[in-house]
């Protein structure tokens, strides 16, 4: 008998600390996967967020570096020009890199960067326990918007990916979602991809993670999955936002 | 046929790999309790499991190993 499906060797034994159900230890192990079919273990340096994804320099066997709320694009740049050897990615939630980190992201993006971006959605807060993020959704109910997100008062959410596909340097945009199994692979598919950019030098590659929020959105793990389906997909649609090299090769 | 094997003690039950399995095969085993507090996942039939690997690749805490 072959092992067809084992834990990937870039993950650590730690015991994830995330709630039941939450999508954060599927990305994780996207990540790592990508890291080990790439090969890259021992010259990968991470670098964590702040939000629920602070911990995560204990599960990944690579380097990691915490970076300041929000700073993880400028962290990971330095490490970069420092160690342009070294393959540097950034792992970061909705609170982090779309409301404090926003302008350390443009930035990062519009100079290029030759970096990789992991940038987990689920439409809230989840750390400080469910406010309203720059991306919940219109009318969504959260700890600081108890009647519902009125895009009046605070405007409409923050669409990342086409935000950074507005500028001209970004390199590679997708975004992808893990409700279910057809879309884990294709987020597989896509973080792998935004891992072989940066290897092969082509420059600033975002990968956004549409997300569940199981505990701050009030449902069942799979009642999450099906909202993420029915109600944040249509806000936040899928797929491949940028691909500059693929464009310039046609 | 496909081999499983659930590392109950770190089982979240939260049910993902109970919905992602084609075959209807995984469930939480009720009347168990791991050292986490929750009811873990496991197998029913696995002499019917062909070995996908749905669960584990929707399992967010790397429970499950699947051989084949």
């Amino acid at each position: 008998m072959a092992v067809v499906f084992s834990k990937p060797k870039a993950l650590t034994d730690a015991p994830l600390h995330y709630c039941p159900g939450c999508t954060h230890g599927i990305i994780h192990r996207l990540v790592a996967e990508a890291i080990d079919s790439l090969g890259i273990l021992d010259r990968t340096v991470g670098v964590a967020p702040v939000g629920c994804a602070v911990m995560s320099y204990d599960y990944f066997s690579c380097d990691m570096v915490e970076a300041a709320h929000g700073r993880a694009p400028a962290v990971a740049t330095g490490l970069k020009r420092a160690m342009p050897d070294r393959i540097i990615f950034t792992y970061q939630g909705d609170g982090d890199l779309a409301s404090i980190g926003m302008a350390e992201t443009v930035h990062a993006a519009t100079r290029n960067e030759n970096i990789t971006v992991i940038f987990v959605n689920n439409a809230i807060y989840g750390m400080t326990g469910g406010q309203m993020a720059p991306t919940s959704l219109p009318g969504q109910v959260t700890q600081t918007s108890p009647y519902g997100r009125d895009v009046k008062t605070v405007g409409y959410p923050i669409k990342v990916c086409e935000l950074l596909s507005g500028l001209d340097a970004p390199e590679y945009i997708e975004r992808v979602a893990v409700n279910n199994v057809k879309n884990v692979m294709k987020a597989k598919k896509a973080i792998k991809k935004a891992f072989q950019n940066q290897i092969e030098g082509k420059g600033f590659s975002l990968i956004e993670v549409v997300s569940s929020c199981p505990t701050n959105w009030g449902m069942t793990p799979q009642k999450a999955l099906d909202w993420v389906e029915s109600d944040m997909i249509p806000y936040y649609p899928l797929g491949v936002y940028r691909d500059k090299s693929a464009k310039e090769a046609e | 046929m496909a081999k499983l094997t659930f590392l109950k003690d770190v089982c979240k039950g939260c049910g993902l790999c109970v919905n992602a399995c084609p075959l209807g095969l995984i469930v939480l085993e009720k009347d168990k309790i791991n050292k986490k507090g929750h009811s873990p996942a496991g197998i029913t039939d696995e002499s019917k499991c062909v070995g996908c690997a749905s669960c584990a690749m929707m399992c967010p805490d790397c429970v499950i190993t699947v051989e084949k």
